[in-house]
C-alpha cells in the first residue's frame, strides 16, 4: 500500500511537472504574442497620430483660406457673410413623395380571368 | 531491535556465587543502554539541525540571489499588465474646443557620434556637411578627430536626412529615437500655445517640456501618462481665431500700427473664444527671448495678458455703471462737466480742451468727458472705487491659464487719492491688460456677474459673485450702445449685430516719465449684440496712426473701431450669431384717438 503511494506521488509530481513545464511555455508565448500586439498597436497608433498631424497641417486654416483664393474660378467660396443666414420660411417644402407603386403592373382588370382573344 | 536484559539470570547467578552484589550488574546495563539512547538521539539532533541549516542556508541564498540579481540587473517593465500604458506614452495633444488638432507628436531622430567608432572621420564630416549646409566642417572635424567620445550632431533630422546619413554608412553616426511636438497650424495662436523643448536627453529617449503658454502652464497634465490617450481641451476656436488673426493683421497694417491684440470672449462662461497678440511668431521654432531693448518689441511678447497699459476712457463706463449701482446718479442725471476742474492741485481737461456744459451721464460716456466722469469719481469716493474694480479683478493678475498671464499684474497708484480716484475714473494711473478690460466689460454684458477668463472648455455659464445690479448693467449696455450710434464709436455699426462699446485712446508713457505726443494705445471695447450680449470683443492697437485724412488721426475710433467692427462682421457668423433686429423701445408718444 505504501509502495504504491510512493509511486502514484511521484506519478503526480512527474505530472505536475511536466504541466508546469507546459504552462510556463505557454505563457512565455502569450507574453510573446501580447508584446508582439502592443507594439503593432503602437506602431499603429504611431501612424495614426501622423496620418492626424497630416490632417491637421493640410486643413491649416492659412491653406484653406489659400486653397479658395487659388480655386475662386470653380468653387465661388468667399467668407462667411452676416447676409447669408436665411429664415425656415425661406426654404421651400421638400416635393410630395411620388405615388408608391405596389405591384409590378397594376391594371383594373388584373384580377380577370384571361382570354384569348385580343381586348383590342 | 533486540533489548538486552538489565538482570540477565546467568550473570546474575554467577555474581551471587561470587558474592558479589548483582545490582551492580544491573546499574552497569542501565548505564550502557542509557549512553545507547543518548548517543542516538543526539545523533537524530544532528540530523534535524543539518537538515533545517541546510533549508536555511538555501533560502537565504535563494532570496540573497534574487536581491544581488534585482540590484544588478537593468530595470524592466513588467511584461504582463493592463494594455495601453506603454502603447502612448507620449505628451497628450491639445485641442481646440471643437476637436481640432492644435498641438501634437511625431516621432522623428536625432542624430549623434561616437567618434570612437568611427571608420573614417574627415570623410563623414565632409558628407555631414553636404547633409546639413548649417553645419561647420571645421568643427566636425575638430569633435570627431579629438578627445570626445560622444557629440549630438543634430537635434532633429527629417527622415530624408535620416536616410542620406544612413547612406554615408560610417557606423559612429547613430540615431537617437526623438519625441517632436507640432504645431500643425503654424503661428496660430502662437501665444496661446507658447511652445515646447527637451528636458533631460538620453540615447533612447528624451522628455519634451513646455516652455511657455499653455504647454508650461499644463506641463504636469500634459507629461502625465495616464492623460496620454485624453487631449486637453481649450477653449479657443480654430476657425474664429485663424479669422481674428487675419482681421487683426490687415488691421495692424492699415493702421500702420506697430502691435496689435484682440480678445474675443463669452460673456457667461468666460471662455475665451480667440486671443491674438501681433506680431507672432511660429512655436514650432520658437526664437530666442530679446535680452535687450524694450520687451513688447519681441514677438514673444504677449500683449492681451503681458501688455499691461494705461487703456484710456474704456474706463469710463466702469464709473457711471457705480455711480447708478450706488443710487447717485440715472441715466439720464445731468452733470455740470464745465471747467475748470481742480483735484489735488493738477487741472483736470478735456480732450483737444473741449467744455461740453451740462450733459447727462449717457452723454458724459458718448461724448467722452474726463471731467464728467471725474465728479462722478469723486461721488463715488476712493474706497468704494477700489472696492468696485477689485470685485471685476483689475487688482490682481488674470488667472488665464498661461503662464505669462501671471506677469501681467496691474499696477495701481501707490496711495489711492482723489487725484487718483478722478484719473483712474477715466482710465490714467490704472494700467491694466486688455485680458482684465474683457473680464470688466463681460460683467456690464452678463448682467453684473463677475467672470475668470479662462481657457479651459466649460459646459454652461460660469458666473461668479454679483458686482453690480442688473439694472445698473443695462443701463450700461444701453450707454454702450448710445457711443456706437451716436458717440464716438460710430465706425462700430454691423448692421445687424447691434455693437455697444466704448473708445479708448491713451497717450504712450515714457520710460523716463511723462507721455509721448504722437505715440497712443487705442482701445475699443465691445459687447454684442448690446441688447442681449453673448460675446465681448477688445481691440487695441499699439502705435496705431490712420494717414487717409490731411493730418494723422491717431484716435481709437478711426483706428481701433473700424477694426473691430470688421473683425465683429467677419466672425460673428463664424460664432452662430444670427444678424438680428433690434428691439426698438416702447413707443414715447401713442395715438390714443381723436374726439
Amino acid at each position: 500500500m505504501r509502495a504504491f503511494l510512493y509511486i502514484l506521488t511521484s506519478l503526480m509530481v512527474i505530472g505536475l511537472a511536466f504541466w508546469a513545464y507546459r504552462e510556463n511555455y505557454a505563457t512565455q508565448q502569450a507574453l510573446g504574442d501580447a508584446d508582439r500586439l502592443h507594439s503593432d498597436i503602437r506602431e499603429a497608433h504611431a501612424r495614426l497620430a501622423v496620418l492626424r498631424a497630416e490632417w491637421a497641417f493640410q486643413n491649416r486654416p492659412e491653406r484653406l483660406s489659400d486653397l479658395a483664393v487659388i480655386n475662386f474660378d470653380r468653387l465661388n467660396l468667399l467668407p462667411l457673410h452676416p447676409d447669408q443666414f436665411g429664415n425656415v420660411d425661406e426654404i421651400a417644402f421638400p416635393p410630395p413623395p411620388p405615388l408608391a407603386i405596389t405591384g409590378g403592373i397594376d391594371v383594373s382588370t388584373m384580377d380577370a380571368p384571361a382570354t384569348e382573344e385580343d381586348p383590342l | 531491535m533486540i533489548r538486552t536484559p538489565l538482570r540477565p539470570l546467568a550473570r546474575i547467578l554467577e555474581a551471587r556465587q561470587k558474592g558479589e552484589n548483582p545490582d551492580a550488574i544491573e546499574r552497569e546495563n542501565k548505564r550502557i543502554r542509557h549512553e545507547q539512547m543518548r548517543d542516538q538521539s543526539r545523533l537524530r539532533a544532528e540530523g534535524r539541525l543539518l537538515v533545517m541549516g541546510v533549508f536555511f542556508f538555501c533560502a537565504f541564498a535563494v532570496i540573497g540571489g534574487r536581491m544581488g540579481l534585482m540590484a544588478t540587473s537593468d530595470p524592466v517593465e513588467p511584461r504582463a499588465h493592463a494594455p495601453g500604458s506603454v502603447i502612448s506614452a507620449s505628451r497628450a495633444d491639445i485641442v481646440d474646443r471643437n476637436g481640432n488638432l492644435l498641438a501634437t507628436n511625431f516621432d522623428t531622430h536625432a542624430l549623434y557620434a561616437q567618434p570612437l567608432h568611427m571608420v573614417d572621420p574627415l570623410m563623414a564630416a565632409q558628407k555631414l556637411v553636404g547633409v546639413f549646409p548649417d553645419l561647420d566642417e571645421q568643427r566636425l572635424i575638430k569633435d570627431f578627430t579629438g578627445k570626445r567620445k560622444f557629440l549630438w550632431v543634430k537635434k532633429k533630422i527629417s527622415p530624408e536626412q535620416m536616410q542620406a546619413v544612413h547612406d554615408i554608412g560610417d557606423p559612429g553616426l547613430l540615431f537617437a529615437p526623438r519625441d517632436m511636438r507640432l504645431y500643425p497650424n503654424g503661428s496660430l495662436a502662437a501665444h496661446v500655445m507658447g511652445g515646447a523643448s527637451y528636458g533631460k536627453e538620453g540615447v533612447h529617449a528624451a522628455e519634451v517640456i513646455g516652455v511657455a503658454g499653455v504647454e508650461k502652464y499644463f506641463d504636469d497634465y500634459l507629461r502625465d501618462p495616464a492623460n496620454a490617450g485624453k487631449p486637453l481641451q481649450l477653449s479657443l476656436d480654430l476657425t474664429v481665431q485663424a479669422a481674428s488673426e487675419r482681421v487683426l493683421w490687415g488691421g495692424m497694417k492699415l493702421m500702420n500700427a506697430k502691435g496689435a491684440t484682440s480678445v474675443l470672449m463669452d460673456v457667461h462662461t468666460g471662455e475665451v473664444i480667440s486671443v491674438v497678440s501681433l506680431p507672432s511668431f511660429d512655436p514650432n521654432d520658437r526664437p530666442r527671448p530679446a535680452v535687450e531693448g524694450d520687451a513688447s518689441d519681441s514677438p514673444l511678447f504677449n500683449r492681451s495678458v503681458q501688455g499691461v497699459y494705461e487703456l484710456g476712457s474704456v474706463f469710463k463706463i466702469f464709473a457711471a455703471v457705480q455711480a447708478i449701482d450706488l443710487g447717485l446718479v440715472n441715466a439720464e442725471t445731468v452733470i455740470e462737466t464745465k471747467g475748470p476742474m481742480r483735484v489735488g492741485g493738477f487741472n483736470i481737461g478735456e480732450f483737444q480742451g473741449k467744455n461740453y456744459g451740462p450733459l447727462s451721464v449717457t452723454d458724459i460716456i458718448v461724448k467722452s468727458s474726463n471731467r464728467g466722469t471725474g465728479r462722478m469719481a469723486l461721488s463715488i469716493g476712493s474706497q468704494r472705487q477700489q472696492e468696485f474694480l477689485q470685485s471685476m479683478g483689475f487688482f490682481e493678475a488674470t488667472p488665464f491659464e498661461i503662464v505669462e498671464a501671471n506677469g501681467g499684474k496691474p499696477l495701481l497708484p501707490k496711495r489711492w487719492t482723489d487725484l487718483s480716484s478722478v484719473t483712474i475714473s477715466y482710465g490714467h494711473g490704472l494700467s491694466s491688460s486688455p485680458m482684465h478690460l474683457a473680464a470688466g466689460y463681460a460683467a456690464i454684458a452678463n448682467g453684473g456677474f463677475k467672470v475668470s477668463p479662462t481657457l479651459m472648455k466649460k459646459d454652461g455659464p460660469q458666473l461668479g459673485p454679483r458686482v453690480m445690479s442688473d439694472h445698473a448693467a443695462a443701463d450700461g449696455r444701453r450707454i454702450l450702445r448710445k457711443v456706437v450710434t451716436k458717440g464716438t464709436a460710430s465706425f462700430a455699426e454691423v448692421p445687424g449685430y447691434h455693437i455697444g462699446g466704448k473708445t479708448g485712446t491713451a497717450d504712450k508713457p515714457r520710460s523716463r516719465g511723462g507721455y509721448y505726443d504722437d505715440k497712443v494705445i487705442a482701445t475699443f471695447a465691445s459687447i454684442f449684440p448690446a441688447h442681449d450680449p453673448k460675446y465681448v470683443l477688445i481691440v487695441t492697437l499699439d502705435e496705431p496712426v490712420e494717414t487717409s485724412g490731411d493730418k494723422p488721426r491717431r484716435t481709437a475710433g478711426w483706428t481701433a473701431v473700424p477694426v473691430a467692427a470688421e473683425m465683429v462682421r467677419r466672425v460673428a457668423p463664424l460664432l452662430g450669431v444670427r444678424p438680428t433686429v433690434e428691439p426698438g423701445s416702447e413707443p414715447v408718444i401713442t395715438l390714443t384717438g381723436s374726439n
